[in-house]
């Protein structure tokens, strides 16, 4: 991560990709959802469901809600998960859930949400940081992606549509989560033919 | 050779191809390989100077007479080199400890690397990566470094720097742990 950014990013707080956190999205937790989630189990790499582009969903349906808690229930039980995608649970659908708010790396922060059919509509400053995934337990990638971006979606069982700015290491969190739910795992993504690495360490 | 091997149905194979490079290299390589029913397991290729680097492991049931007779092909204009040996199946060892990034760069003088990385070997550590670069004056190395749990990281990062020092370069050690996502 890139020290100079950082420093610009926290004086900058106007400039596009530093709108200030999204109140509502900050609010939220999955107990709005109203439902007891279920810890699935999560599949890996080579699975067909982690390369194929997730389902658009009906935020308010029963199963979406379901599929919320769910993702939410099944990130809580693994040691260091930050994010879990619908197609990491064998789920072919565009919803994931994000909580990067007690990682070290982590600047502003909208707490635990579950976001439905979300999509990058901005992004800059690209930053080249290494990433793991639960899907993928054996290697590790250094994968460019912007340190601040605006993602718009909705959240699940109300289906209010937000759009809300991230930065640091939840704006890295977010791409990469979106990208499961389009179909594609960091190694679709990494900076090099030497960029990817044999995991030495296992959490 | 090593000891002929019981467990495993096929055997492995390290595979070098070291020598001028032209496009097609990698592609009737593993074209030939395939054509053994081989399967290829880990691989790094890379240019050094311009000339074409690979290494590979293979496994299979052809034996390596079979494995060097097929790509012998591959030499036949004199200006590549093949070697077939076969290596042990071993599991990767699920390493204790903590992982690094060492990059060094500075101008060009003799000892550079062997100055730097046995610092890293005196503390136990473990280089699993390795590039080093000369362009022009600019030496240049990246190295992926494990070093065993207990390391006094500190120190080591203490101790490569004044290695780097004394031969006028600079060198920085910064943690490599990957962000689970």
């Amino acid at each position: 991560m890139s020290d100079p950014s950082d420093q610009q990013g926290q004086q900058g707080g106007q400039q596009p990709g530093t709108g200030g956190v999204h109140e509502r999205v900050l609010a939220w937790s999955e107990t709005d959802l109203g439902v007891e989630g279920r810890v699935l189990e999560v599949v890996r790499a080579p699975a067909a469901v982690l390369s194929t582009v997730g389902e658009r969903v009906d935020p308010t349906s029963p199963e979406t809600v379901q599929l919320a808690a769910d993702l939410v229930a099944t990130m809580r039980v693994s040691p260091g998960c930050v994010g879990l995608a619908a197609p990491q649970v064998g789920v072919g659908a565009q919803v994931f859930c994000v909580d990067v708010s007690a990682h070290p790396k982590t600047r502003d922060h909208h707490g635990t949400f579950v976001l439905c059919n979300a999509e990058v509509v901005a992004g800059s400053r690209n930053e080249k940081a290494r990433e793991g995934c639960m899907s993928v337990p054996d290697l590790t990638g250094d994968v460019k992606r912007a340190s601040r971006i605006v993602v718009r979606g909705q959240l699940p069982g109300t289906g209010e549509e937000v759009e809300l700015h991230a930065n640091a290491f939840e704006a890295r969190c977010l791409q990469h989560e979106i990208d499961h739910c389009q179909g594609l795992l960091f190694v679709d993504r990494v900076a090099g033919a030497h960029a990817i690495f044999a995991r030495q360490t296992y959490l | 050779m090593n000891s002929p091997r019981s467990t495993p149905p096929s055997t492995l194979h390290a595979v070098t191809v070291l020598g001028h490079d032209r496009p097609g290299i990698i592609a009737e390589a593993t074209g030939r390989l395939a054509g053994l029913g081989l399967n290829l397991e880990d691989s790094t290729m890379t240019l050094l100077r311009g000339h074409f680097a690979m290494m590979l492991l293979c496994a299979g049931d052809a034996p390596a007479a079979d494995i060097e007779a097929a790509l012998a092909p591959l030499t036949d204009d004199g200006t590549l080199t093949v070697t077939v040996r076969e290596v042990p199946q071993q599991p990767a060892a699920a390493a204790a400890g903590s992982s690094w990034v060492l990059t060094v760069h500075g101008g060009d003088r003799p000892g550079i690397v062997s100055a730097v990385v046995g610092q890293v070997a005196e503390a136990g550590g473990n280089i699993t990566d390795l590039t080093t670069r000369l362009a022009g004056d600019l030496y240049l190395l990246v190295a992926e470094i494990d070093l065993p749990a207990g390391a006094d990281v500190d120190a080591v990062g203490a101790a490569i720097r004044a290695a780097a020092t004394d031969l006028g370069v600079g060198a920085t050690l910064r943690p490599a742990e990957a962000d689970e996502l």
